[in-house]
């Protein structure tokens, strides 16, 4: 196919462009993280955050800028950081040089209070959720891909179809449940579900051990390998990059779930990162912006990691739940 | 039944146990027992107490919720198709650029993977009034943007814009349904001498038109459902004059605040039922249209 450069060159002007639009909030978030406050609530916005420095007696001084000096034009009123001392400089003393201010994330850390708890809590349940998730679905998977028996493809359909029931149908019963349990408020009612099979991704594996020729389970089967050997050293290894798939699929539910969390969890220090963001957000009113991206930064980061570790897995997976479905 | 037939039954059960364990406990009983509390008055302290129809009458003569359904209502008819429309403009111009395309999709792709609590708190920042990146990029043209999230008139349509935000996904599934279309196909209409959108038109979207339809459908189910975005922004409040109170959200804080689990379970299978009913009058209206290659 031959297009005109000029086509070509408007292709990718408007994906320059697009692109440019859809980062630009990521970029906003990290550029006001790592800004000081008053750098913050700028009429045009700062970008790159800064710091004036006041040359005095030979000695650069970290200082605010407060204003003009009314009385003598030329000269800017500066506040020195470190001492808090009022002085009057010389336009021609002060420069700039660009300083992000990384001691917001410590701050922002600070201020969230059991951040390391949320923290860890998030990895726990993701471990937990990726484990459960994993095994529980590629069993599950086997048995309604790799087995013959009758009524099998009928149930697998009856799977597929529970994925239509919203959560919210769901929500009550299954809080009065883990209350008679005594689950709520521990992380339990989070993660043991998954250890039972997600009809989502047993569809995803499915389709997977689908693709496996038969031959390779009946060989096994003539050499005397039971089902469970079979799954175990045959499928299992073949079937590794669509295991990645669900356990990337899985961490980032799990790292985003806010609404679980939010129902089952009661204390503070069982809170999930998602639900300390958000306690924290209302906790402080919304005028420190700054403190809150450099907290949504931190919540945002650990999912922008893997996603480059595991993009090709993911992109995949995505990409496969709309074309089989 | 043969004993090999009955060897492969039990084997196959065994494997699928986990999920028929995690069937009954929670799917089937939580649905049965949802059903069974819609028609009843419950605190989840003491027991349920049936009272027929009431909490669905009650919906009726309650103002909060007719409001919070027109508001998810309106955000779906609205995000939904434009979600739609931006995410195949994108796909079809990433399916153009033979170079760079990975790098452009990792663009588009990577907000939608960011979480929604996080989402919430950057639009939150986006928004603002008076400092927001949204209306300095508008004050650049010589447009003084509106207040966004405190003006009633534009709570829903700021939404609407953080939504699409997050269409990465789609953008991803559409990719990947246009690279399927047969290459041959626009070199015959390119020897005819069709223009760009005539292609468009006539072969590409009758021939992806079955992921156009999973990702309407898939849009309609989790536009219904919006519960995280307006929650963090505005708390049970619902913004501005409840315009953006959320149908989930009025569900929840009926569960969780007014410990109403029984009402709260009637307006879930009422949000259940409009989820159905949704998915089947879009079904209806674009099946005429969808083209299956495979027959």
């Amino acid at each position: 196919m031959k297009r005109k450069p000029l086509q070509t060159l408007a292709v990718y002007l408007l994906l320059l462009g697009g692109s440019a639009v859809f980062m630009l909030p990521l970029v906003w978030m990290v550029a006001t993280a790592v800004k000081p406050i008053d750098q913050t609530m700028t009429v045009p916005p700062v970008w790159v955050p800064y710091q004036w420095y006041a040359q005095v007696d030979g000695q650069s001084l970290a200082v605010d800028r407060v204003g003009n000096d009314p009385l003598s034009p030329g000269s800017v009123i500066v506040v020195a950081e470190e001492t808090g001392e009022r002085m009057i400089v010389p336009e021609g003393a002060m420069t700039w040089r660009v300083a992000p201010r990384w001691e917001n994330f410590h701050l922002a850390i600070e201020a969230m209070g059991s951040f390391w708890r949320y923290f860890g809590n998030t990895v726990l349940l993701a471990v937990l959720t990726v484990i459960g998730t994993v095994c529980s679905s590629a069993v599950a998977a086997y048995g309604f891909s790799r087995i013959d028996w009758p009524g099998r493809d009928k149930l697998f359909i009856l799977a597929l179809a529970t994925m239509m029931v919203p959560f919210p149908v769901l929500m009550v019963p299954l809080y009065s449940l883990f209350r008679a349990l005594g689950w709520i408020g521990t992380l339990q009612p989070l993660w043991v579900p998954t250890f039972f099979a997600i009809p989502f991704n047993v569809f995803l594996l499915r389709q997977f051990f689908r693709t496996i020729p038969a031959d390779l389970s009946d060989a096994a089967r003539i050499d005397g390998c039971g089902e469970f050997r079979i799954f175990f050293q045959v499928i299992l290894p073949l079937a590794r990059p669509a295991l990645v798939v669900v356990a990337v699929l899985q961490f980032l539910a799990t790292w985003n779930d806010f609404l679980g969390p939010l129902i089952f969890l009661t204390d503070q220090e069982d809170f999930t990162l998602a639900l300390g963001l958000q306690a924290y957000q209302s906790r402080q009113g919304g005028t420190e912006w700054h403190y809150l991206m450099a907290a949504s930064t931190l919540v945002v980061l650990p999912v922008v990691i893997l996603f480059f570790v595991a993009q090709k897995a993911l992109i995949e997976g995505i990409s496969m739940t709309g074309l089989k479905g | 039944m043969t004993r090999g037939e009955r060897r492969n039954l039990a084997v196959g059960l065994t494997f699928i146990s986990p999920w028929l364990i995690g069937f009954f406990a929670f799917t089937l009983y939580p649905v049965l027992a949802s059903l069974y509390y819609a028609f009843c008055d419950y605190d989840v302290l003491t027991r349920p107490v049936w009272i027929g129809t009431l909490n669905f009458q009650d919906m009726v003569t309650d103002d909060v919720f007719w409001k919070s359904l027109y508001n998810t209502l309106y955000y779906t008819a609205f995000a939904v198709p434009l979600g739609l429309v931006l995410s195949l403009m994108v796909a079809v111009l990433l399916n153009q650029s033979a170079r760079g395309r990975s790098v452009f999709r990792t663009l588009f792709f990577m907000p939608s993977i960011v979480p929604l609590v996080a989402v919430a708190m950057i639009w939150l920042w986006m928004f603002n009034g008076s400092f927001g990146l949204l209306n300095q990029a508008l004050a650049l043209v010589g447009i003084r943007g509106p207040n966004w999230l405190n003006d009633e008139a534009w709570v829903k349509p700021s939404l609407v814009l953080a939504g699409l935000w997050q269409t990465g996904g789609t953008i991803v599934i559409f990719l990947a349904s246009l690279q399927d279309v047969p290459r041959s196909l626009y070199e015959s209409a390119d020897l005819d001498g069709a223009p760009a959108w005539r292609k468009l038109w006539h072969i590409t979207i009758p021939l992806i038109s079955p992921v156009i339809y999973f990702n309407l459908i898939i849009g309609i189910i989790n536009a219904l459902q919006m519960f995280v975005i307006p929650f963090v922004m505005f708390k049970t409040t619902g913004g501005p004059n409840r315009s953006g109170f959320f149908y989930a959200v009025y569900l929840y804080q009926n569960a969780f605040q007014y410990n109403q689990m029984g009402y709260a379970c009637a307006l879930a299978w009422v949000l259940f039922l409009l989820i159905l009913l949704t998915t089947a009058a879009a079904t209806l209206l674009t099946r005429r249209h969808i083209y299956y290659a495979g027959g």
